[in-house]
């Protein structure tokens, strides 16, 4: 069985956030990136799949700054294979880095065909969870987000997977999904592992990451950022202060005034 | 000269194959087996191998079955098993991290906190996962001007390695302003690294990931090695003690004091400045790192007795029998874990000891202690008889004029 895992940088929120000179874009100087929290998940669930049934689990991200320590990472894990996409610095918008991966993917030597790709179900910067579903479309394959467990009943052509789907209010389905296909990942089934700093090192020294270029496969931005601005703090808080009694009666007549009791 | 052997990762690599017939293993060949290692461990019961099996198993060739457990997590490396060992073997220096890097290594999952604060370590340099970038940001509330190196690196003095806690928990930075006062008051010449500084890395160290540990002793090492400065003073317990063994063993060789004895030597020109009346009971709890593993029972002591209007009262485990509060070792974020496997936390038990002296004050000069004895206060409905002051505090407190009090 073979696993794809993408994974990719985001902004990491322990910084304040700052507003670019061009008004429409983060100041990437002052944040580090991290890798997205829920794409560490999909990589988990890659490593539990091939843990329990056996895969070559295989790693790709865009280039990016610090992505080459992630990946790396990803090898001390127990990932089997780690890809890194050149040329494609500054990192594109989310569809176009779907359309970039799906161009991609096919040239990766040894790769495709695989039976699963998880990808985060969303990230920081893709709330609406585009990248994995854009990318089933363009490679033409079945999709499935919100993911929190996946078992795989037969791999290969005409294989399956069993995959648990979380709704709202705790509400889970199970759903079979013909592979191959791609899946966001919301949860693994366990917490990411931990992997000591020495396994890491250990794998900068004896590991390669394989890179391949990205090519023209780029596709034209949809949406663009008209402007960026950061909260403002509006309105007024007002404390109650007093014995209950009193503040009950406030709090009363406070919603009286407007109508809600 | 350290008394500590290197760690497998930086020296000629020792490990627990070798162990034995390693210089510092020949001697734990003679163990004699007499238990007292597991009879002082505060968590002795609750280990599948306490020291003395450890070394049992060891020498008869078992060592992956203690490595398969993962019950050596319960060492909070309180240098207890070490201290009271007849055969003066150097459990907690040689054996026990050597074990614990192993057994850390094999685990099938690291306990969810303990893994939080070492990727915090990793990533941000300190587990409370802050931004490295507000590793000063306490300064801003500084009663008194403090010098950055990187933004102004002149030779100091005192370097001052805050640590951790120190820098970002709102208790220790209490804390950093109250010694940076002590400092002003006294007039020491300081500077810290602010965003330069790391966490030094010994908790890593003893819950067993080395690497860890070595990154960052790697990064310390190297930015310390960018200032000139006579002496590192740190406020961590657990920060002296790295400096003060491993740092020393991997070249470096600075003068390393804890702020507790730096204040306690210099006891002369901080007394008369001592001169507001606090009129508390208070009580010390010996910090492991410092008391055990380094003799440092009675500068804390002396600084307690030097402030008007304090009375010493001491615990029934004190000094060098001193109970541990829970935190060394990786125990600092293992309390679930703990709680899990059906074990008090050690903080509560020292602090049912420190409140049964009648004490108002537990005093404290380790920044773990300070939040671990707060919760504890509270968890066990104590907080309005006890309040939990490190000795620095209270010193700074001391200082005014005497009808302040």
């Amino acid at each position: 069985m073979n696993v794809l895992v993408l994974m990719k940088m985001v902004p990491d929120i322990v910084e304040e956030l700052e507003i670019g000179a061009d008004g429409r874009s983060l100041d990437l100087d002052a944040v580090r990136p991290i890798v997205s929290e829920r794409d560490d998940h999909a990589l988990e669930q890659a490593l539990l799949l091939k843990e329990r049934a056996g895969a070559t689990v295989t790693v790709v991200a865009l280039e990016a700054p610090e992505v080459d320590e992630v990946l790396f990472t990803a090898l001390a894990k127990g990932a089997d294979r780690a890809v890194k996409v050149t040329g494609v610095e500054p990192a594109p918008p989310t569809a176009a880095a779907a359309a970039v991966l799906a161009a991609v993917l096919p040239k990766v030597p040894n790769l495709m065909p695989v039976d699963l790709v998880l990808a985060g179900c969303q990230a920081i910067d893709d709330l609406d969870g585009v990248l994995a579903p854009s990318l089933a479309e363009r490679l033409g394959v079945p999709y499935l987000g919100i993911v929190t467990g996946i078992t795989v009943e037969a791999a290969g052509a005409g294989g399956t997977a069993s995959v648990l789907k979380e709704f709202a209010g705790g509400t889970r389905g199970r759903y079979t999904v013909c592979l191959p296909a791609v899946l966001g990942v919301q949860a693994a089934e366990k917490p990411p592992r931990y992997v000591p700093v020495a396994k890491v090192r250990a794998a900068m020294k004896a590991r390669t990451l394989e890179e391949i270029p990205a090519g023209d496969g780029g596709a034209a931005q949809l949406v663009e950022v008209a402007a960026m601005t950061k909260p403002e703090a509006a309105g007024k808080a007002e404390m109650l202060e007093g014995d209950p009694g009193a503040v009950a009666a406030k709090l009363v007549e406070i919603l009286a005034a407007r109508g809600l009791a | 000269m350290s008394l500590t052997m290197p760690v497998p990762a930086t020296g000629p690599t020792l490990t627990l194959d070798n162990l034995l017939d390693s210089p510092g293993g020949r001697e734990l060949q003679s163990c004699i087996q007499c238990g007292i290692c597991a009879g002082t461990c505060p968590y002795g019961e609750a280990m599948d191998y306490p020291p003395r099996r450890i070394i049992g198993m060891l020498r008869a060739g078992l060592a992956e079955e203690v490595l398969a457990s993962d019950s050596l997590l319960f060492c909070v490396t309180c240098y207890s098993c070490m201290a009271k060992c007849p055969r003066g073997l150097r459990l907690t220096e040689v054996l026990l991290p050597l074990v614990k890097e192993q057994v850390f290594g094999r685990l099938p999952e690291v306990p969810a906190e303990l893994q939080k604060a070492l990727q915090n370590t990793h990533r941000y340099g300190n587990p409370l996962g802050e931004s490295p970038r507000k590793r000063s940001a306490w300064t801003a509330g500084s009663p008194v001007p403090v010098r950055v190196l990187a933004t102004d690196s002149r030779p100091v003095d005192v370097l001052w390695f805050t640590e951790c806690y120190t820098a970002y928990h709102p208790r220790g930075q209490d804390t950093c302003r109250a010694t940076a006062k002590l400092f002003d008051a006294i007039g020491v010449d300081f500077a810290i690294l602010g965003h330069e500084e790391k966490c030094a890395g010994e908790c890593a160290r003893l819950a067993g990931e080395t690497g860890l540990f070595e990154s960052l002793t790697d990064a310390n090492l190297k930015v310390l090695g960018k200032y000139e400065f006579a002496r590192l003073v740190t406020s961590g317990a657990h920060a002296y003690d790295a400096f003060t063994h491993e740092y020393r063993a991997l070249g470096f060789d600075q003068p390393v004091e804890h702020t507790t004895a730096f204040f306690a030597r210099r006891l002369d020109r901080l007394k008369p400045l001592l001169r507001r009346k606090l009129g508390v009971t208070v009580t010390y709890h010996d910090s492991c790192a410092l008391g055990r593993h380094n003799g440092m029972y009675d500068e804390p002591r002396a600084l307690l007795q030097a402030i008007p209007g304090v009375k010493l009262v001491e615990m029934v485990h004190n000094r060098v029998n001193a109970t541990c509060c829970g935190g060394g070792g990786g125990g600092m974020w293992l309390d679930t874990f703990f709680k899990a496997r059906g074990q008090e936390r050690l903080a509560d038990r020292r602090v049912k000891e420190a409140v049964a002296t009648g004490a108002d004050v537990l005093a404290v000069s380790c920044p773990y202690e300070v939040s671990r004895f707060e919760d504890s206060l509270k968890v066990l409905g104590y907080e309005k008889r006890m309040v939990v002051r490190d000795v620095t505090e209270l010193l700074a407190e001391a200082l005014g004029a005497p009808e302040a009090a």
